[in-house]
């Protein structure tokens, strides 16, 4: 009885939310205990308490973040998928196109972003510059894979039916891809939410990672964690977006039908 | 090489072949040479025929139905449906394969009506067919459900009516019902029997199970490998319509013996070559 509550969905969340409060009060209760300076580690209560002082304040950086981010990840959706279908129907774009984008994935592209300040200045662009590249390499190369990975018998069957090339594409390849997007996706979402962060530590006026950096300027450490600890809730609510969107749209989805069963069953 | 029917009826001598295929021969070209996958096949198919072919795994039967279907050329020889050469899948013409391949995301329905779609045809027209056909199958009330909540032979149940909504006057299946269990599979003999003669289609089945072949089809093309080739067509002169008990009579057996004995020599003539 208990264990299967425990294995549900709202059983889960409850078993996180239960954790995570208690290494609060641990937190909290080591910093008075130990009388730990707050420029080090400051207690829990404090960090919320300097949240709830100026929530707008906090919003507002916020907002910037998520606004980069977005955008970021939005192009680099629109331009790795695109380029993910040229890459399959293509040889040419495969041979040039693939080839630089897969070599230069080598570089850590993290350290071309102070590159971008200069060419895009410091307003949002190069932000969403920096969060679009980070995040285009996993969303492409997953695409690639998804779009190629479609049974050789499926095309036959469209084929005895005399689909055309572009209902293949649009009818078989690309729902047999999502899964594999998805899973792009997710590692998309999370690269172009940290790619926006690096943009802000180099140049910004703006953002939770130009609070984290002009506060620790100052050794004010406590707006430093609860810039943080909303950069962590913003990246589950980013990562849990795709979740949710994936459940939307793939419910045939083996992962997801494997989960089902054991729920059930 | 011909086996001479036992009781010749007429009507079962073909006049006008649906299907000729003459002198084909199939190469795969791999890294590690060439693989001969058929060699020198000659068949023609009536207007109206049911005819399995059986064989080993390997021998190539699917490859010559893939052939025959348009998916795959020929390196050499020839293949016409209704005196036009093949080179791409022919019109009128369904394919039920060994896997189902219904499309995970659509539902049973629109699995169904799939076929439609692609031809940009209005579907409401064809929903009533759709259902129809669902129903003669035994899965009407599945309609609206999606793949992956039915079983395997459900599933495979679902692939003959997409296979079928277009009404197609040649039916190519290649081991339809190979994945199932036997329980199932007979019963899927006994829908494909009764669809074949409430219609006029014209059937090539490609099957490993000689008693399948030998209770569905007019006639057995029996195929050795190394490379593909017909060994044997042997005509089945039993009563239609036929049900599942006619697997008990002497007539049968008669015939599964003599395909069994087709098979034992094939074995003989391996042994001796390797």
């Amino acid at each position: 009885m208990t264990s299967s509550f425990w294995d549900s969905g709202a059983g889960r969340g409850l078993n996180t939310i239960i954790l995570f409060g208690l290494l609060l009060i641990v937190w909290e209760v080591c910093v008075r205990a130990f009388d730990i300076k707050p420029f080090l580690l400051p207690a829990p209560s404090v960090v919320f308490a300097d949240i709830i002082k100026r929530p707008t304040w906090y919003l507002y950086h916020a907002y910037y973040t998520l606004l980069e981010t977005f955008f970021g990840f939005a192009l680099a959706v629109c331009i790795g998928v695109v380029m993910a279908v040229g890459v399959v129907y293509s040889r040419i774009i495969e041979r040039t196109l693939y080839t630089i984008l897969i070599t230069l994935n080598a570089v850590p592209k993290i350290a071309v972003a102070p590159l971008f300040i200069i060419w895009l200045g410091t307003d949002l662009s190069p932000k969403i510059a920096i969060a679009m590249l980070v995040a285009l390499f996993p969303i492409v190369i997953d695409t690639v894979l998804g779009l190629r990975s479609v049974d050789p018998e499926m095309l036959d069957m469209a084929r005895s039916l005399k689909a055309s090339r572009l209902q293949i594409l649009w009818k078989i390849r690309a729902p047999c891809a999502l899964p594999s997007l998805f899973a792009g996706l997710k590692v998309g979402i999370s690269l172009a939410f940290i790619g926006a962060i690096v943009g802000e530590f180099i140049a910004a006026q703006n953002g939770l990672g130009f609070i984290v950096v002009s506060a620790q300027a100052t050794f004010d450490t406590t707006p430093m964690f609860a810039a943080i600890l909303l950069l962590a809730l913003l990246g589950l609510f980013l990562f849990y977006l795709i979740e949710f969107l994936e459940s939307v749209l793939l419910p045939w989805h083996v992962s997801r039908r494997r989960l089902m069963e054991t729920t059930h069953g | 090489m011909h086996d001479m029917p036992l009781d010749p009826t007429p009507g079962t001598t073909p006049s006008s072949p649906l299907i000729t295929v003459e002198g084909v021969n199939k190469v795969y070209c791999s890294a590690r040479g060439d693989v001969a996958a058929l060699h020198g096949i000659d068949l023609s198919i009536a207007d109206g025929e049911f005819v399995s072919i059986l064989g080993p795994s390997g021998c190539g039967k699917s490859t010559l139905l893939k052939c025959i279907g348009g998916l795959e050329p020929v390196t050499q020889g020839h293949i016409r449906i209704s005196g036009q050469e093949v080179l791409e899948p022919p019109d009128d013409c369904g394919f039920v394969f060994q896997r189902d391949l219904l499309l995970d995301w659509r539902s049973v329905l629109d699995n169904v009506l799939l076929p439609v779609e692609l031809l940009h045809q209005d579907r409401a027209q064809w929903k009533d067919r759709a259902l129809q056909l669902l129903d003669t199958l035994d899965i009407a009330a599945g309609a609206d459900r999606y793949p992956w909540e039915l079983s395997g032979g459900q599933r495979q149940r679902v692939a003959i009516c997409r296979s079928l909504l277009l009404d197609p006057h040649l039916l190519l299946m290649d081991e339809p019902f190979g994945a199932l269990d036997a329980i199932t599979r007979d019963e899927l003999n006994m829908e494909l029997e009764r669809i074949w003669e409430a219609t006029t289609k014209t059937v090539v089945l490609i099957t490993h199970s000689i008693a399948e072949a030998i209770f569905l089809s007019d006639r057995v093309v029996v195929m050795g490998k190394g490379p593909g080739r017909i060994v044997e067509i042997a005509d089945i002169n039993l009563p239609r319509p036929r049900s599942l008990e006619i697997r008990e009579t002497p007539a049968f057996a008669a015939y599964q013996r003599q395909l069994r004995s087709i098979f034992e020599a094939l074995g003989i003539m391996r042994r001796a070559t390797a």
